[in-house]
């Protein structure tokens, strides 16, 4: 026997990630998939968010990498500012459109991550989980169609 | 085969970035088939290998021997595969290496179109009631006023005398009633008997509902129809019991019944089989829902924005939404969610039951081996019925193939691919065709006219001056010794089963193709968009013909979707190959044996902008040599703008 969660969970490519995100919010265990969806994109949003926080920091620290980390910042403002506002009003209503910006989010992640020359990233845990975290969401989403 | 031809693109010695390119053919040539030493056309493949190889592998420099050929194609195969099954799919792992494109303003003020419709900025999406009234075609469109991505939808608005030159009007209709609080969705036309107009939309409630409403012109002496009203007892349908709140949208054009009623169809699901709810009316007011569906189809998930007319099967002029009769068969069209995928079917429609059968129901609607109305980017498409010249209209939302910081930053999402006529195709009797509205040819500007015989491995450019807004009409021949040859030599594999989309795109070589054009490239080809047939020879020595579009190389940027598109096209005994292409900027209209099978692409260059912009003419052909016979047109703006008071009386230019 499984409760939402965990059926949902098991529908995704990754279903310990999946668990962990959801359980780890107290609104999951009341929530129906737009909820638990929800909860997914302000996990986006809060790595995103702390990942400017890091990309702000290595201005100082590697100051050598200025044009790749613009070009993360950029990125990344993006997904805090416009994927996540995207998938949340789409979510309920039309969620296709959340299904786009999620996926939007992986790939401003990963073209972020590819723009620093090989090992020279400092965010390379950040994007990978971002990454991850962005097929989950997607799995879940795409549940609404 | 021996000669060193079967050998490209691989084996060729010619260091890849030699500096012999086509820009060194002196220009007295360069109407007549040019055929360069063979090292530089392998030098030109070799490039577009080598820049494949970048993208897929990051950097590393491709090894001169046979196995990159297949390992090129696998990886196109897999990226071909992924993206082939829905719209945005991205290996999010390892294909983005390499820098990002930092994109700029000068190459994204480029993207936009010049004769495409879209709005001046922000996101834009389903085109909505379309009709044609008091001398002007009406367009309206899902809108956001306030970013470049989707939210906050209104109905946009636009006229023109000539589905070509638009003009701005002001917002239709805004969210602002509680049936409609967060979205004022997509929607249809339908003229009653008197001619009056009465326009049905999908309202999402402040709840998030989907509701259908009814709202009708405030003035209908004005023949804008700047101001609507939406009528005060809405909302006319709520989702009904079996069904959900959110699958319940996109209603139709209503027809008449025998009975002298009126009936619509909205798509909706129950588990994951696509259904169309049938409704009839005589007021638009109240309505009496059908216990039977019009049609269903399983596994094909929520049908979106169904559209449902008749088509004559003898004649190719469009016909009233309401027209029955034994010379008509009638269309079913969906756009599926699941896949972002509009799709159609043919069959019989029975008034007396509100039921409607497939001809064909292994390529029933939705399934994915099924018709489509274009093998590219095209989606949430409507069709209406043009009264004022006996034809049916195909509007299609093109969305855009870019990542939302681009268009953040440009500013713009999406534009509509030109309005095309649409009938079934009386020679197959299995299939529609679709052409780009005779209207258009109101924008050609000058002409040249080319005939060029072109041997196997060769690219040869084509000399038209700009070439981002381009109008080609092209017919193509193989040579007929070199098609006995094929068929008549036992050592020439019949050629695996073939798809534009999981083939690996156009630099994998076939006997019989592939062969076509090569648009928004630049001048060494680091980046180009081929729209091309590849022919194959089956078992049964029948000749199968694709057409296809590939975008794999079509940007050197990476945070952009780049794929193969296309299908079969029917080519019937005695026909040549014909494909007109329609170059747009960022958007490539590709019509195959006269619009039987149609490929639409959004590409984003980052050096082929400009008047560094070129068309190629190529056959990549092992075997055959192509004769092809072309026209192209420079094409006009069409200096959308918003209306003023100087466009009245502005007269119509066809």
């Amino acid at each position: 026997m499984g409760d939402i969660v965990d059926k949902t969970c098991k529908q995704t490519p990754d279903y310990s990630l999946c668990l962990s995100l959801l359980r780890s919010d107290p609104r999951s265990s009341s929530a129906d998939t737009v909820g638990l969806g929800l909860i997914l994109v302000d996990k986006i949003k809060a790595l995103g968010t702390e990942t400017l926080g890091q990309i702000n920091m290595a201005y100082k620290t590697k100051p050598m990498l200025k044009k790749p980390l613009d070009e993360c910042n950029l990125r990344y403002k993006t997904i805090v500012d416009v994927d996540v506002h995207t998938a949340i009003i789409a979510i309920r209503g039309n969620p296709k459109f959340a299904e786009g910006a999620i996926v939007d989010a992986g790939v401003e992640a990963s073209v972020c991550e590819g723009g620093f020359p090989k090992g020279q990233s400092p965010i390379t845990g950040l994007t990978q989980k971002m990454n991850k975290i962005c097929d989950v969401t997607r799995a879940i989403v795409r549940m609404l169609l | 085969m021996a000669s060193s031809e079967s050998l490209l693109p691989v084996s060729s010695q010619q260091d890849p970035l030699s500096d012999s390119r086509c820009d060194s053919i002196p220009e007295s040539r360069r109407r007549r088939p040019i055929k360069v030493h063979l090292a530089i056309y392998s030098g030109f493949l070799l490039i577009a290998l080598y820049v494949t190889l970048i993208i897929t592998h990051g950097g590393s420099a491709p090894k001169n021997d046979v196995n990159d050929d297949t390992t090129v194609e696998s990886r196109a195969r897999l990226a071909g595969v992924s993206e082939k099954s829905n719209d945005h799919i991205w290996n999010l792992s390892n294909d983005l290496k390499g820098e990002a494109f930092a994109w700029n303003n000068t190459v994204l003020s480029w993207q936009r179109t010049a004769f495409h419709f879209q709005p001046e900025k922000n996101w834009m999406n389903d085109p909505n009631g379309p009709l044609f009234y008091k001398g002007w075609y009406h367009f309206f469109y899902q809108y956001n006023p306030n970013a470049a991505v989707w939210g906050d939808i209104v109905w946009g608005h636009a006229v023109s005398k000539d589905l070509i030159h638009w003009l701005y009007l002001p917002f239709a209709m805004v969210p602002d009633q509680w049936y409609d609080a967060n979205g004022v969705w997509t929607g249809s036309a339908t003229f009653l008997d008197d001619g009056s107009i009465v326009m049905l939309y999908t309202g999402s409630t402040d709840k998030f509902v989907q509701v259908q409403n009814l709202a009708y012109p405030e003035d209908p002496k004005d023949p804008l129809l700047l101001k609507w009203t939406k009528f005060s007892g809405n909302p006319v349908l709520v989702p009904p019991p079996g069904i959900g709140a959110k699958d319940f949208r996109d209603p139709t054009t209503a027809w008449k019944t025998s009975d002298g009623k009126w009936r619509i169809t909205i798509g909706s699901k129950i588990n994951r089989t696509g259904i169309s709810l049938i409704y009839d009316t005589t007021d638009f007011k109240t309505y009496e829902k059908h216990e039977t569906l019009l049609h269903q189809v399983p596994n094909t998930g929520m049908w979106e924005c169904v559209d449902f007319y008749p088509v004559s099967k003898t004649k190719d002029k469009g016909l009233d939404t309401s027209v029955n009769g034994l010379d008509v068969k009638h269309i079913i069209k969906a756009s599926m969610d699941d896949t972002r995928i509009d799709h159609y079917a043919i069959g019989t429609y029975y008034d007396s039951n509100a039921t409607w059968v497939p001809d064909n129901p292994s390529i029933d609607v939705g399934i994915s081996t099924g018709l489509r109305y274009d093998y590219g980017k095209f989606y949430a498409s409507k069709t209406f019925y043009d009264q004022h010249k006996g034809r049916r209209i195909l509007w299609g939302w093109i969305g855009e193939s870019d990542s939302e910081a681009a268009d953040v930053q440009k500013g713009w999402s999406s534009v509509q691919g030109i309005p095309r006529t649409v009938a079934l195709d009386t020679k197959t009797g299995k299939n529609l065709v679709q052409w780009p509205v005779k209207e258009i040819e109101s924008l050609r500007l000058g002409r040249k006219k080319f005939h060029m015989k072109v041997e196997p491995g060769t690219v040869v450019p084509v000399d038209v001056g700009p070439a981002a807004q381009l109008d080609i009409e092209a017919e193509f021949k193989i040579k007929k010794d070199d098609l006995e040859v094929v068929f008549g030599d036992d050592s020439v594999e019949d050629d695996k089963e073939f798809s534009c989309e999981t083939s690996g795109g156009a630099t994998v070589r076939g006997a019989l193709g592939p062969f076509g054009f090569s648009v928004l490239a630049d001048q060494s080809l680091s980046e180009q968009t081929q729209v091309y047939f590849y022919v194959t020879k089956g078992k049964d020595s029948k000749l199968k013909t694709f057409f296809c579009t590939d975008t794999s190389r079509s940007t050197m940027a990476n945070d952009v979707v780049k794929p193969v598109y296309g299908s079969f096209v029917p080519v019937l005994k005695g026909e040549k190959l014909t494909m007109r292409i329609l170059v747009d900027h960022s958007i490539i209209e590709g019509f195959g044996q006269g619009g039987r099978t149609c490929i639409t692409s959004r590409v984003y260059p980052t050096k082929a902008i400009y008047g560094a912009t070129r068309l190629f003419l190529f056959n990549n052909a092992i075997d055959a040599t192509i004769t092809a016979s072309f026209k192209v047109w420079q094409m006009n703006s069409a200096f959308i703008h918003p209306f003023s008071a100087n466009d009245l009386g502005v007269p119509s230019s066809t």
